[in-house]
């Protein structure tokens, strides 16, 4: 009988995110090589685990098709190199993707089935912009079940500010602006380039580069200039370009182990999972998602949100963290929140973030042996949350000084 | 010493029309050190079925562009300067269609001369330069990175090379003073001269490295970025580029030169004398060994512009330009879409030829394949055979196990012809007589389908006689293989009269499958390879019975430049065989070709004639001698007569050919010979040969080729 086991999030390492479409960096390179090169990336950087001591890969994408569309976590498997015995799969919840791969791979690794298993995420929009390839089910309009608006993100975003009046534009823009402050001190301090898997790139002229660091970033960004900007998913409204996560080309992947794998091989991980939860809300409100996932991980966790120290939450929009942050009491700016920006700055590729967060949040965890937990969460479309509570293999029990 | 930078290139500018110009793009790499390399990418911005090419206006451009660059590696700006290529493709080296149109000899040193400049400044730039050879690096695309202060290659790289001689001329952008200072001279020689004249092989990228023509090698999956982290290593001395092959002081003074001789001991006996190229690249590589790079540079520019002016590199080009192309393009075939799809195949006869013939229609075709002989134990032997074969190529790593499982499976062998009921595509290999071959097809067709396609791989009889008792004579054609069939890329395809366009699309498709070059020719005896050869046979044996001795005649037939002496062909052939085909052209054509009834004797002996080490001929057996010693005359004749009576009789039969439209042009002939008897490219096959020779104009008053296919330092 297989034993129940602890999970541990061992390396994660990822692509520069580069901006979607034809200016991008990524125009001419396929999204399955992107995940392939963050794949290699992650292996080399773990040469202590053998390639056929993989049980499992499982990659996510939204947009199975095309480049990202042939049984992902199979074929990426065999482009990368790994054993022909290493199975594969390709996994979708939009934008939970990468974090759905880390949770389904950690249940398998916790109830013993596994020992290793790689679990990631890629996304090319510009190559696969969302929702190009879906042909929604006319019952949800026919039947009232679910508003079309639901199925744009910003008109989603749009409501939490309706639903919550006390939220104001000015704190989603401020939110915004310190996004992209924050990650580039991360940058300008070298916090984010250790995890990052550089890509060989091509542009219009078939001139090679190389692909170094997050793309997007607008460091200089101001209230001003973002009080000037357009409000495109509503005249008048309050969500701007400044305060979404721009569309986004990027591939993140992470290495899984069991208890006895990581002392078998001699692992040095640097997160342990404690709990996760995923749940659904209203889709036409997707971006409060989060809010109940991380209550139901909090309730499994045995934890309240006052133990998390640390928190990664994904930047679909600005509005969409506050309002959790409002929920659960924490100011808009609590340095534990985002500390090294967040999608706003870095983007969003959809299906890839999830282990950018916990990537993120294990190189903090590493600096901060004052903390015990840390928390990542995520909103996701069609009316979803998902919560991923981590506990710190580094901390010592010792307050900061 | 030649100072580039005050060479006037501007005569070079009138090659650059139609160039399909390589740009050399540049983009600022910033490598995790924090060091700036300047990456540029030869693009040439077609797809890599048109390779990036090296042409005048190409050089140029790189030529600005690394002088751009030594400005801003002068100033500080950055640390390293790379080059790579687009997808799969580094260059294919100098763009041919230009070299073949420089004009004068001055023009030729100017393309050696502007390819030394451009591509030395890469050693000159006063940071290093990293070569990532990222694909196909030929001719001048591999001395891009030879110029290179260091060079990384891509596990999947096509091919790497330096094929010049292989086209009669040499690497001359640096490649022939490079080479050997970097990887011994062994090594070189092996890369420049040894390769090239076997059949243009090229190293594997695995190959190159070990070689220590590359500094590292990295898998495709991540080449690129693997090699500019190997480059920021070199720049910041974390790693040390080691090459083990460098030679030192004692392989320059001791080895150097005796590989030199050796290699040109080696060259006599194997290719005499006639061929250029490769005795210029060892001098080339011989000098190597010791003086300047500009001095090496020199010497190359001298050697280069010599023989792109030359006949034999004309002839090379001429040749190279049949193989390429006309030869992917038979002349008179008809439409594909006509072929009947082949399911199955049936082979008359279990014997060695039809053994190999099995092998490899499995192989190509891979479908079942029908053997069959006169009783069971010949057919069990055939069958074995053919498994042993698989067997090799399994335990070689060519075939996997289910892969050889497979074509084991797909071969069978049996005494009951009911079996080839379903047979597409029926071809024997039986005794090589009207009436044997008759009798077999006579069987079969009664038991074939009424499309199904019958092939005759006679060398020398009427396909027309052999069908002539056929119920269908339409579907049967000719498909005459050369030996040996794994190896030698002709397959003659012999139309009658009679012969349906599905049989004859049929033969091409199957060819083309079987990755064999089919031509197309009347059915006139011994089509068109065994004719010309029976003429060079038949000289060399007129010779010895008029009182020549073998060597000499041996000797005599040297400046035609053929893969062996005509008695050394004859005894790979076998005495029996050449007996039999200079029967048939004698009885054809009594007044043009030669036999002689003691060659049935000779035929009959173990051993015919002598050999040295390298397989040459060196005179008759003991047995042989007593055999044909009273037939012999007293007269002696001199070489010049010999090798003049073979150039006029090949000049006199081939115009005799193309005037009884046995293929529709001289260059199929010549096409027939280089594939299907490897006559070399320096000849052009034949015609080239005969018209500069004189022997077109001693015979017919013409030439082949008008103008004949000269260098330029012959015309005007």
């Amino acid at each position: 009988m297989a034993d129940i086991s602890d999970v541990f999030f061992v390396d994660g390492m990822r692509t520069p995110f580069g901006r979607a479409g034809e200016k991008g960096m990524y125009w001419n390179t396929r999204s399955d090589d992107l995940a392939v090169k963050a794949t290699i990336g992650l292996m080399e950087r773990n040469a202590a685990v053998p390639k056929d001591r993989i049980d499992d890969v499982a990659i996510a994408a939204t947009s199975q098709t095309g480049d990202q569309g042939l049984t992902l976590g199979r074929s990426v498997a065999i482009l990368a190199g790994l054993p022909q015995s290493v199975p594969g799969f390709a996994i979708d919840r939009m934008c939970a993707g990468a974090m759905t791969s880390v949770t389904t791979m950690a249940a398998s690794i916790g109830v013993g089935m596994y020992d290793v298993a790689l679990a990631g995420g890629v996304e090319h929009m510009g190559r696969h912009p969302i929702g190009t390839n879906a042909d929604p089910n006319p019952r949800f309009v026919a039947e009232k079940m679910v508003d079309p608006g639901a199925l744009n993100m910003g008109v989603t975003a749009e409501r939490i500010f309706d639903r919550f009046p006390h939220l104001t534009k000015e704190r989603s823009d401020r939110f915004g602006m310190l996004s992209q402050q924050k990650a580039q001190r991360a940058y300008d301090a070298g916090k984010i380039q250790p995890d990052l898997v550089s890509v060989a790139i091509k542009d219009a002229d078939g001139a090679w580069g190389l692909a170094t660091e997050d793309e997007g970033r607008r460091p200089q960004t101001t209230m001003a200039d973002l009080a000037g900007l357009k409000t495109p998913f509503r005249p008048h409204g309050r969500v701007t370009a400044g305060t979404s996560s721009p569309l986004t080309d990027g591939a993140t992947m992470s290495l899984l182990a069991g208890g006895g794998a990581v002392k078998e091989l001699g692992l040095t991980p640097k997160m342990r999972m404690v709990s996760f939860a995923y749940a659904g809300v209203q889709p036409e409100i997707m971006g409060i998602g989060p809010i109940p996932s991380t209550e139901k991980a909090l309730r499994k966790a045995g934890l309240t949100i006052s133990d998390i120290g640390l928190f990664e939450l994904n930047e679909a929009f600005a509005i969409q963290v506050i309002s959790l942050l409002d929920h659960f009491g924490i100011d808009d700016d609590d340095p534990r929140v985002n500390a090294w920006g967040g999608a706003i700055a870095v983007g969003h590729p959809l299906a890839a973030s999830g282990v950018r967060l916990m990537i993120q949040l294990a190189a903090q965890f590493a600096e901060r042996p004052d903390v015990r937990y840390g928390l990542t969460a995520m909103c996701v479309g069609l009316g979803q949350g998902g919560s991923v509570i981590w506990e710190n293999p580094h901390y010592d029990g010792k307050k900061r000084k | 010493m030649t100072d580039y930078d005050s060479i006037d290139f501007s005569p070079l500018h009138a090659l650059t029309d139609g160039e399909v110009v390589t740009h050399s793009r540049v983009r600022d790499v910033t490598l995790a050190s924090g060091k700036t390399l300047a990456l540029i990418t030869l693009d040439n911005g077609r797809d890599h079925t048109r390779p990036n090419t090296l042409g005048p206006a190409t050089l140029t451009e790189l030529g600005e562009v690394l002088d751009a660059l030594a400005v801003r590696a002068g100033a500080g700006e950055i640390d390293a300067v790379g080059i790579t290529g687009k997808q799969y493709i580094l260059a294919a080296g100098a763009d041919l269609s230009d070299i073949t149109r420089v004009g004068s000899k001055d023009n030729a040193r100017l393309v050696a001369q502007l390819g030394h400049k451009v591509l030395g400044r890469l050693g000159e730039l006063g940071v290093p330069s990293f070569a990532f050879v990222n694909g196909l690096a030929l001719g001048g695309g591999l001395e891009i990175a030879l110029n290179s202060t260091y060079r990384t290659v891509d596990a999947s790289a096509a091919a790497i090379a330096l094929p010049e001689v292989f086209l009669g001329i040499i690497p001359g952008w640096g490649g022939a003073y490079l080479l050997p200072n970097l990887i011994g001279i062994e090594n070189a020689l092996e890369v420049v001269i040894s390769n090239p004249l076997k059949q243009n092989r090229m190293l594997k990228p695995a190959q190159a490295f070990e070689l220590g023509i590359m500094d590292a090698i990295f898998p495709a999956a991540s080449y690129l970025e693997d090699s500019l982290r190997w480059a920021d290593g070199v720049l910041t001395g974390r790693i040390a580029v080691e090459r083990k092959n460098t030679p030192g002081k004692i392989e320059r003074a001791v080895k150097w030169p005796v590989a030199i001789k050796m290699a040109r001991g080696m060259l006599e006996s194997k290719i005499g004398t006639v061929p250029a190229s490769p005795y210029v690249a060892l001098d080339l590589l011989d000098k190597a060994r010791s003086g300047t790079k500009a001095e090496g540079f020199a010497r190359e520019d001298d050697a280069l512009a010599d023989l792109v002016v030359g006949d034999q590199f004309a002839a090379s080009m001429y040749a190279f330009d049949l193989v390429q192309k006309r030869a992917k393009r038979p002349v008179g075939a008809p439409d594909k879409d006509l072929a009947k799809k082949v399911t199955k195949v049936g082979i008359i006869g279990a014997g060695l030829m039809a053994s190999q013939f099995a092998l490899l229609f499995v192989r190509r075709l891979q479908v079942p394949v029908l053997i069959t002989d006169l009783d069971q134990a010949r057919v069990d032997k055939g069958v074995a055979y053919i498994h042993e074969e698989i067997g090799k190529l399994e335990a070689k790593g060519r075939l996997d196990a289910d892969a050889a499982n497979k074509l084991r499976g797909l071969v069978t062998g049996t005494t009951d012809k009911t079996l080839y009921a379903d047979c597409d595509f029926v071809i024997e290999a039986v005794f090589e007589e009207v009436g044997v071959k008759q009798a077999v097809f006579g069987e079969i067709e009664k038991i074939v389908a009424e499309d199904a396609i019958l092939a005759t791989n006679t060398s020398s009889l009427s396909v027309a006689e052999i069908g002539s008792t056929l119920a269908h004579p339409e579907r049967l054609v000719g498909f005459h293989f050369f030996n040996p069939v794994a190896v030698m890329p002709l397959i003659e395809i012999v139309s009658t009269d009679q012969t349906a366009d599905a049989a004859l699309s049929t033969a091409f498709v199957v060819a083309k499958a079987l990755g064999k070059n089919g031509v197309l020719t009347a059915d006139a005896p011994g089509f068109v390879v065994n004719r010309l050869l029976a003429k060079v046979m038949g000289e060399a044996a007129r010779a010895v019975y008029e009182g020549t001795p073998v060597a000499d005649v041996e000797r005599a037939f040297a400046p035609l430049g053929l893969p062996m002496g005509p008695f050394q062909l004859i005894d790979l052939v076998g005495w029996k065989v050449a007996a039999h085909v200079q029967d048939t052209m004698t009885r054809a054509f009594p007044d043009r070709f030669f036999s002689h009834e003691n060659f049935h004797r000779l035929a009959e002996l173990d051993e015919v004639v002598e050999k040295d080490k390298g397989g040459r001929v060196t005179g008759f057996t003991k047995a042989a001698l007593k055999t044909v010693k009273p037939h012999v005359g007293s007269q002696s004749v001199p070489a010049e007569e010999i090798l003049r009576r073979v150039q006029d009789g090949l000049a006199q039969e081939i115009r005799i050919m193309l005037d009884e439209k046995v293929v529709p042009e001289v260059e199929d002939i010549d096409l027939c010979l280089i594939l299907g008897a490897g006559w070399p490219f320096i000849d052009g096959g034949a015609s080239p040969y005969l018209d500069r020779e004189g022997a077109s104009e001693r015979v017919f008053g013409a030439t082949f080729h008008q103008p004949p296919i000269r260098g330029i330092a012959q015309e005007s």
